[in-house]
């Protein structure tokens, strides 16, 4: 694929993320933040949430298997959740954190496994499509292209 | 806890670094401080990020058991987050603002949670503002406009020192 094609991809596949909910207007934030001087700053919030989402995960996961649940232990752990991927912009991912922490302050057990289930379901749609996302960044700037940004705003 | 600080600047930048405000953040959460970071190198300043309110009493040397160093120190700006484990923001808001020589330094609350209470709380309690997370670009430039009209980083407590205003 030459560079042109490769950018036409890149903005239609990220606008149909945009439409179809998986990621808000504070990716674009992010993604407005990336510059020459720090071209990799997208890739390396999205690593990084990865990373952080998959420990979140797993304490969850524990956490919710005890014989006893910790729900504020729970709570602590959706919270934090909640608010890495909204600092992403994982929007699907950040409305299934909201809907958890409802049912942690209830203390209703099978809401918050339920939740769990929604929240790793969500959160690892969104991470297929922004890996697929970067890597087609990465092609389009191996081709010497660049990341036509602008094109989203219109 | 290893690297509990991190400083950066953006080598791109020509003035003097002494001249670049310094930004000092607090939040629990790794993606808010790598976001903040890139925020406020952005918007050329310098920042350093801490893990919570604790590391940031520490760096100014007002945690208990310290003697206060101000010789090197200039700090610009404060933002925390609220919700952190140990100390909330607004307690680490009022240590600061019961400084003598601290509480000069504009310090601003964000969090998640939209509460009025909250957000009172913490007016009351001296910040310069409170805003909702998550942080953009035009908070970053509003905030920065907060750093500008403070001429003096930092009030030393020394009188008779030499002030370059």
């Amino acid at each position: 694929m030459e560079v042109g094609q490769m950018q036409r991809a890149w903005v239609e596949y990220t606008r149909s993320l945009f439409r179809e909910g998986f990621l808000d207007a504070q990716f674009q934030q992010l993604q407005l933040l990336q510059d020459e001087s720090n071209p990799d700053f997208v890739a390396e919030v999205v690593s990084l949430f990865f990373e952080d989402s998959e420990r979140l995960l797993a304490d969850l996961t524990f956490v919710l298997e005890q014989q006893n649940i910790d729900f504020k232990k729970v709570d602590a752990h959706v919270h934090q959740f909640k608010g890495s991927s909204s600092s992403i912009g994982a929007q699907r991912v950040k409305n299934d954190c909201i809907a958890f922490r409802n049912f942690c302050e209830e203390q209703n057990i099978e809401g918050c496994l339920r939740c769990l289930q929604q929240v790793k379901q969500d959160y690892y749609l969104v991470k297929s499509k922004l890996e697929a996302l970067i890597r087609l960044e990465q092609q389009i700037v191996a081709a010497g292209g660049s990341i036509p940004m602008e094109e989203l705003s219109s | 806890m290893a690297n509990s600080f991190s400083s950066s600047c953006s080598p791109s930048m020509k003035f003097d670094f002494d001249e670049k405000p310094h930004v000092l953040a607090a939040d629990d959460n790794l993606i808010d401080r790598k976001v903040i970071e890139r925020l406020f190198i952005n918007s050329t300043c310098k920042v350093t990020t801490t893990e919570n309110g604790k590391r940031v009493l520490e760096y100014l040397g007002l945690a208990d058991g310290q003697h206060p160093n101000h010789n090197d120190l200039k700090v610009n700006l404060i933002i925390t987050d609220y919700s952190m484990p140990g100390m909330t923001g607004y307690e680490l808001l009022k240590r600061i603002k019961e400084s003598p020589t601290m509480k000069e330094i504009p310090v601003v609350v964000v969090s998640s949670e939209n509460i009025p209470t909250r957000i009172n709380q913490c007016m009351q309690g001296g910040a310069q503002e409170f805003l909702l997370k998550p942080l953009r670009l035009s908070d970053a430039t509003k905030l920065r406009c907060h750093i500008k009209k403070l001429n003096n980083p930092l009030q030393g407590g020394f009188a008779g020192e030499d002030d370059h205003a």
